[in-house]
């Protein structure tokens, strides 16, 4: 590179250009490559892939009230990846993404409909702080669990999944059941208007609250002493107790906080999209969560392009389903070859000839699988 | 490292203080059956049969697991495996009406993702958590997306009875009146407890997990072992993919494996990484499972139904967290190893 040399300042941008390829590249070759092999088996199952993704493209990006439901669908999606995230900072893997969400759901729901005569800026706020306070208070419980009993997060949180179902399952169909005419079925009465959270335009609000909790994320995790804390644990409990941490408050803070973001993720599902709780409505979300994380590789900003992708896959899915004649499905086998396609990331670099970025960040999130 | 008791003068002694939270949870539950058979023999001889049938997936799930994490490769994909399996085995028996032939694919569809598993975390060193969450989304998209309604197969696997075994009060018809997949499951749990601590593969399986390097040094194929081993746990995953759709249910239903990958996963750890730990841990959670469903029917208690349904998973926390406490995992799990 002659000129570069000639030339310091155009050497510079040259260089910011390489690094921002490096970095890119190889998810964007991963979404190329996986969607050219979610082709293949469209062909093989006798379908047109050109209408299959056109529908897909349309339904998530082709007009402004799709791009609305692209940005609706990401909300909880982004939250929830960041919830797990974060706690894959600290060593922890907060499989119980999914409880922490219903119960973030459900208290959203029973603030936003049984509060009356709240103006909307106060109501809206105090539903999305209840649900969120929620969910972190059930994700507390496998943090204590963990830390005073040695109970292993990925049990404790199995088990409290199945434990959320059923008690938000009982609140919708017992004490908190929609009782107006005609209703059967279990389910929360509508929230208040002066609950529900507005869109501008096409463009729900929680969206860029959700964008928010992830730059506050990221600025707790990288930019103060607590965040330090908490990953230093997650790198070495043994190094961090010798170096003065608290390892067991940081564990149930780092529990805390995961659950407070997955708990918010439901909030905003029943304050913007859903308008009341029902079971069912919400389930898979916490699990796509883990998969953002990993897409993201952990890192919080990542989790923002992460769930906008899988969000605009599942906007755009039932379209695909409606005019392709599609199923669903396709969408959870072409996410899955993403994911794989980015973690092999040595298979694509060899393919496309890329190096990796100076100081990326190595993932290790097994690390934490048995570490106490 | 576990002491090793066979040499000291008072093996029984220090055998039942090591063993005093299994031995008295087993004392308990004993009584309680002795006691319940008692008072109503029919719906105690069911409970306990349900027990049975609902731990047996769950005990197959978490051999799988564990033989995958004493070689060190953590397997957080049993869900799909067992997914994917129960659909391949559910479609090969419509398509040629046998179920040998049903069963024989769902073993193999299993053992594929075992070994794509395996590809995935020895040979291109991925990280063991994604591997598996790939299998799993795989799994639940494919089946999804090749769901075929109303399809059926002929019969299910039969419920063989054991001779004169089956004709003993209470034992009979729970141990002797079974399916072949829970026989089976009950010899695997003995045979891999042989295999893991009584063998040179087991003794070569738990040096890989706990100390690759050494056992590189010593002239063990640290990558051969570990691949090996994820493929034969998930034989065991297709094994339970196939007791779901071909013995338990008779047919194939989107994401039918329910959770059941990720309990065994529980049952694994709450067993302590041991083929026997993990079948009891099994049986107290189908235990619990199937009394929840007995209470239910009975209508006996007057509380909402979604509070019986917690049974299983609040007893899971409440013994896990009071009685078992920290559990030790195999010490080079989730990290690749390279040849140096």
């Amino acid at each position: 590179m002659a000129q570069s040399e000639a030339n310091g300042a155009a050497s510079a941008v040259w260089r910011q250009v390489v690094r921002v390829w490096q970095t890119v590249s190889v998810p964007i070759t991963a979404v190329l490559l996986a969607g050219l092999i979610g082709a293949i088996i469209l062909i093989i199952s006798g379908a047109s892939p050109l209408d299959a993704y056109r529908a897909l493209y349309d339904g998530s990006f082709g007009s402004e009230r799709a791009f609305g439901r692209t940005l609706a669908r990401a909300t909880p999606l982004m939250l929830n990846g960041l919830a797990v995230a974060f706690a894959f900072k600290a060593g922890l893997f907060n499989i119980g993404a999914q409880g922490q969400l219903l119960f973030g759901a459900v208290v959203a729901a029973y603030f936003g409909f049984s509060l009356d005569g709240l103006p909307a800026l106060i109501h809206i706020p105090l539903a999305l702080l209840a649900g969120a306070l929620a969910g972190a208070a059930y994700g507390a419980i496998p943090g204590m669990l963990k830390t005073y009993t040695g109970a292993h997060e990925v049990i404790t949180t199995i088990m409290l999944n199945f434990v959320a179902i059923n008690i938000t399952d009982y609140l919708a169909d017992g004490p908190w059941k929609d009782t107006s005419p005609g209703n059967i079925v279990a389910r929360t009465p509508r929230i208040l208007a002066s609950a529900e959270i507005p869109t501008i335009g096409p463009f729900p609000i929680g969206f860029f609250i959700a964008v928010g909790a992830a730059v506050f994320v990221w600025w707790l995790l990288y930019r103060t002493t607590t965040g330090y804390e908490i990953r230093t644990v997650g790198l070495n409990p043994h190094a961090a107790h010798y170096a003065g941490i608290r390892v067991s408050w940081i564990i149930i803070l780092t529990m805390i906080i995961s659950g407070f973001l997955a708990g918010m993720g439901g909030a905003i599902e029943t304050q913007g999209v859903i308008n009341r709780f029902q079971p069912g409505f919400n389930t898979g979300l916490g699990f796509d969560g883990i998969t953002i994380a990993l897409l993201a590789r952990t890192h919080p900003i990542g989790v923002i392009p992460a769930a906008l992708l899988i969000g605009a896959m599942e906007a755009g899915a039932s379209q695909m389903q409606f005019r392709a004649g599609v199923p669903n499905e396709i969408i959870d086998v072409i996410q899955a070859l993403i994911l794989f396609f980015v973690t092999a990331d040595m298979l694509i670099r060899w393919l496309i000839r890329t190096r990796k970025a100076e100081g990326e960040e190595e993932i290790t999130l097994s690390t934490g699988w048995g570490q106490q | 490292m576990e002491a090793t008791i066979a040499t000291t003068p008072n093996r029984w002694a220090e055998a039942l203080r090591r063993h005093r939270i299994s031995l008295s949870l087993g004392a308990t539950v004993l009584v309680s059956i002795a006691y319940f058979y008692n008072v109503d023999p029919r719906a105690t001889t069911a409970v306990l049969n349900a027990a049975l049938r609902h731990s047996t997936p769950l005990v197959l799930g978490a051999l799988c697991g564990l033989m995958g994490e004493r070689a060190g490769i953590i397997n957080i994909g049993i869900e799909g495996q067992m997914l994917l399996a129960a659909f391949v085995g559910f479609r090969v028996t419509v398509a040629t009406g046998s179920l040998m032939l049903g069963l024989a694919a769902a073993i193999l569809t299993g053992a594929a993702l075992g070994a794509f598993l395996g590809f995935m975390s020895i040979t291109l060193k991925m990280d063991q958590i994604i591997g598996g969450t790939v299998i799993n989304i795989l799994a639940f998209g494919l089946t999804g997306f090749y769901y075929r309604i109303g399809l059926t197969i002929p019969a299910k696997l039969p419920t063989i009875r054991l001779g004169p075994l089956a004709d003993l009060d209470l034992v009979g018809p729970v141990l002797f009146t079974n399916t072949p997949i829970i026989y089976v499951t009950l010899l695997l749990v003995a045979i891999f407890h042989y295999i893991l601590f009584f063998t040179r593969w087991g003794l070569r399986t738990r040096a890989v997990g706990e100390h690759p390097s050494a056992a590189d040094t010593v002239g063990i194929n640290v990558h051969a072992m570990r691949y090996s081993n994820v493929i034969i746990g998930g034989a065991l995953a297709g094994l339970a993919g196939a007791f779901l759709s071909l013995e338990a249910v008779g047919t194939f239903d989107r994401a039918m494996t329910n959770g059941r990958g990720f309990v065994a996963l529980a049952v694994m750890i709450f067993g302590k990484w041991t083929p026997v730990g993990a079948w009891g841990a099994a049986l107290l959670f189908g235990l619990a499972t199937a009394l929840q469903t007995q209470i239910q029917f009975s209508g006996a208690v007057d509380i909402p139904h979604q509070f019986i349904g917690l049974l299983p998973y609040v007893l899971t926390i409440v013994v896990l967290a009071g009685f078992v406490g920290r559990a030790r995992p195999p010490a080079a799990i989730g990290k690749p190893y390279d040849t140096e």
